[in-house]
């Protein structure tokens, strides 16, 4: 991985860390918030630290530290989580072509690294998979670049908001700066007038389901949006053409 | 001070990390993929984003915001358009960011929207 000279003396590693820190400071102040409300649900300095070394996944974070707070079964702990990082299940049927030509392990551990931004940055800098070994490895080299950036940030300013859990009021809001990382990667990806319609289709479909358990309400946009775009596709006869 | 079923509780959640973010490639065998669903991989990624997203914006409590005096609809608005500004330019994300965070945070802290 980043430890491997093949990846990290590679050219498209700084290239990765380049692209991952113009989006860096909205994944601080995210984590630095993340480390703020796990401790501040009560978990404890100790076990938030682990939460945020092992599981490194921020959305999930936020959204089980309070049902683990209130002694919530482990199950539904776990289902929630899975619901929520289901838009990575997502990314990774995208990246499979991409990552098939490495040994499981590898892709394992790099596959663990790869949050939203990294899934974004990476495609759009490599719009189709390389065929050729060399290409092979500038993609690797540039996600590990990419990721570790992202990872290392994320992990500072979580154990540092762990730390000032009680120093920064959650009522400021700082991290909202979060969510709006996510609605800018949204509206990178709303490169179509078909994606657009995706995106709003889900949006309200996530709403309308809200009250749904588990989080399964992302599971049924996701359905719904998909399945909306190709009846559309369809009916417009877009299914023959290439768009 | 370490609970011990809080800790395999978190390792669980680590394997759902895993689990999610490589599982389309975690088998070594190929996959069958219909045509259908090979088009309509071009549209799942943004709506999971926007199933994630869109909520976060737009529900307090369990409920769809009732009011326009909100600030996390206008801090997302700001941020939106100021993306779509810039849209070409470099730095939008990241943009993004900033000008959302600049309309919420006097809102939200100065006002308590």
């Amino acid at each position: 991985m980043f430890l491997d000279p093949a990846n990290f003396r590679h050219p498209a590693f700084r290239t990765g860390m380049a692209d991952a820190f113009k989006v860096a400071p909205g994944i601080w102040a995210w984590g630095l918030m993340t480390g703020v409300s796990m401790v501040q649900a009560g978990l404890g300095p100790v076990m938030s630290t682990w939460m945020t070394l092992l599981v490194y996944g921020g959305s999930a974070q936020l959204a089980v530290t309070p049902l683990m707070a209130v002694g919530t079964p482990v199950w539904v702990v776990l289902a929630t989580a899975f619901c929520v990082n289901l838009r990575f299940a997502v990314f990774s049927l995208h990246l499979r072509g991409y990552l098939m030509a490495w040994p499981r392990w590898q892709r394992l551990t790099i596959g663990y690294l790869i949050a939203d931004l990294n899934y974004v940055q990476f495609v759009q800098n490599h719009p189709t998979p390389a065929t050729d070994a060399a290409g092979q490895r500038a993609e690797m080299a540039y996600l590990c670049g990419n990721c570790f950036l992202t990872w290392a940030g994320w992990q500072i300013a979580s154990i540092l908001g762990i730390v000032l859990a009680s120093q920064v009021p959650l009522e400021w809001g700082l991290g909202f700066a979060g969510v709006l990382a996510l609605v800018g990667i949204l509206c990178s990806l709303a490169s179509s007038r078909m994606r657009t319609v995706s995106l709003v289709v889900s949006g309200a479909a996530a709403i309308a389901a809200y009250a749904l358990p588990l989080r399964l309400n992302i599971l049924v946009a996701i359905a719904a949006a998909v399945a909306m775009c190709l009846v559309i596709e369809k009916t417009a006869g877009m299914d023959k053409a290439t768009t | 001070m370490i609970d011990v079923f809080e800790l395999l509780t978190l390792l669980g959640l680590a394997a759902m990390t895993v689990l999610a973010r490589c599982f389309f490639f975690i088998l070594n065998r190929e996959l069958p993929f219909p045509a259908w669903a090979q088009r309509g991989l071009q549209y799942a990624p943004i709506a999971a984003l926007a199933a994630v997203v869109v909520p976060e914006v737009l529900v307090t409590h369990g409920q769809l915001v009732s009011t326009w005096l909100d600030a996390r609809l206008l801090g997302a608005a700001a941020g939106v358009a100021y993306y779509t500004y810039r849209r070409g330019k470099g730095q939008s994300v990241l943009g993004t960011i900033i000008v959302g965070m600049a309309v919420y945070l006097p809102l939200h802290i100065g006002l308590g929207w």
